[in-house]
């Protein structure tokens, strides 16, 4: 045990490390640019299953990106588990990112499917819902996206789905966290030949 | 039974702090909007712009049509910045000339959004109802590379949409359209510029206010 919360300590200090350095840019910028966007696609597409699917997909192609970024910034090693890639999640990249560190609970028995919480959403600062799209909008689901993508760039398959939502009434964020598989790492496509 | 409920003394609240998901649950307008939060990383705002412009760019035929799309993107940001730097930093001076709300979005509402003012405001010559402001570097085209096939695109565009937005609560009705230029015949760097052309009306009122 004391092992694990000194690995938990080093990781919040590579997220604070990580989060300090960056350069910055003002947070309400990055909340009314989101939902500005989140608005432009409920023009596209008006119906809330149908959004929440395309923000899922954006945030797809986020994640497979941000990796990268992360990876190189954060200065995190090989992650040893799926358990340990959630704790990086929520410490690390969750503090880099959205300035705000979450916790990981709600293990299942196989420990293969845990919930991030997180209290403060920088993305939905300022936001309410209308009436119509209050139990059926994932205003923040492009997170699950972001964070499916990422792990997908380091063979490990999940599936993420937002299940707490305080825009939605509920008291805290929850993202929860399936694991499905982990990729073998395959010679890469020869496309000289 | 409906008289009893009257009469029931309040629950003990034993904290006077509240938590953050506490603070979520009330109705939006009761929150505090002046807690000033910090900042986030450049990258997540790059990612995410980055990601909208792809977006609009499978919706669109033409060059024109995105940027046209951008500038609405930002219009909505504008429109929202403008009023919440005006609460934030609690300013009850209303902007009403044309050369003050200009100077305004390029100090305050800038370093405010983007953490610098932008470099200059000027006047088109001979244009009374034409200013622009110029930028060296915007933000939003920081890690963006603009393919051949796409001519004359400037994502910057997305800014240009914030001055609209901007300047349209403040009741200056005006189109701004973000380009490209050269500073001198030399230099191979080009800058952007925002160009702002006002409306007829707000230029009448102009003429009016100064006598």
């Amino acid at each position: 045990m004391s092992s694990s919360t000194s690995r938990s300590s080093t990781w919040n200090k590579l997220g604070d490390a990580a989060y300090a350095k960056s350069e910055k840019v003002s947070a309400d910028l990055v909340a009314l640019t989101y939902g500005s966007f989140v608005r432009e696609i409920i023009k596209d597409y008006e119906e809330p299953d149908q959004v929440n699917k395309e923000l899922e997909k954006l945030g797809y192609n986020i994640g497979i990106r941000l990796i990268e970024d992360f990876l190189a910034k954060s200065g995190v090693g090989n992650c040893s588990s799926f358990e340990e890639s959630a704790e990086i999640i929520s410490r690390v990249a969750f503090k880099m990112f959205l300035g705000i560190r979450a916790t990981v609970s709600n293990w299942n028995n196989e420990y293969n499917s845990c919930s991030i919480i997180f209290e403060e959403n920088p993305l939905a600062e300022y936001v309410e819902l209308p009436p119509e799209y209050s139990n059926a909008l994932l205003y923040s689901n492009m997170l699950c996206g972001v964070i499916r993508g990422a792990l997908e760039m380091v063979q490990i398959i999940v599936e993420c789905e937002f299940v707490k939502d305080q825009l939605r009434g509920d008291d805290t964020n929850e993202i929860r966290i399936r694991f499905k598989e982990i990729l073998q790492e395959q010679v890469p496509w020869n496309d000289e030949e | 039974m409906e008289l009893r409920r009257f009469t029931q003394p309040n629950k003990p609240t034993n904290t006077t702090t509240v938590s953050n998901s506490e603070i979520a649950k009330w109705n939006i307008l009761d929150r505090p909007l002046t807690r000033s939060r910090d900042e986030l990383a450049l990258s997540t705002f790059s990612f995410l712009f980055a990601e909208a412009v792809q977006y609009l760019q499978t919706r669109v035929q033409q060059v024109s049509e995105l940027e046209d799309k951008l500038n609405q993107l930002g219009y909505r940001v504008g429109q929202r910045a403008l009023e919440l730097l005006y609460f934030r930093e609690r300013i009850n001076k209303r902007e009403i000339r044309i050369v003050s709300i200009l100077g305004f979005i390029r100090v305050q509402l800038w370093k405010f959004l983007f953490k610098k003012s932008a470099d200059y405001l000027k006047k088109v010559t001979d244009r009374e109802d034409e200013y622009y402001i110029e930028e060296e570097e915007p933000l939003v085209n920081r890690f963006i590379s603009v393919p051949k096939d796409f001519g004359q695109l400037n994502c910057a565009a997305f800014m240009a949409g914030i001055i609209r937005g901007a300047l349209d609560s403040a009741g200056f009705t005006a189109s701004v359209s973000a380009h490209y230029i050269h500073r001198a015949e030399s230099s191979r760097r080009a800058v952007s510029i925002f160009m702002i052309r006002l409306e007829e009306s707000v230029m009448n009122r102009e003429r009016r206010l100064a006598g």
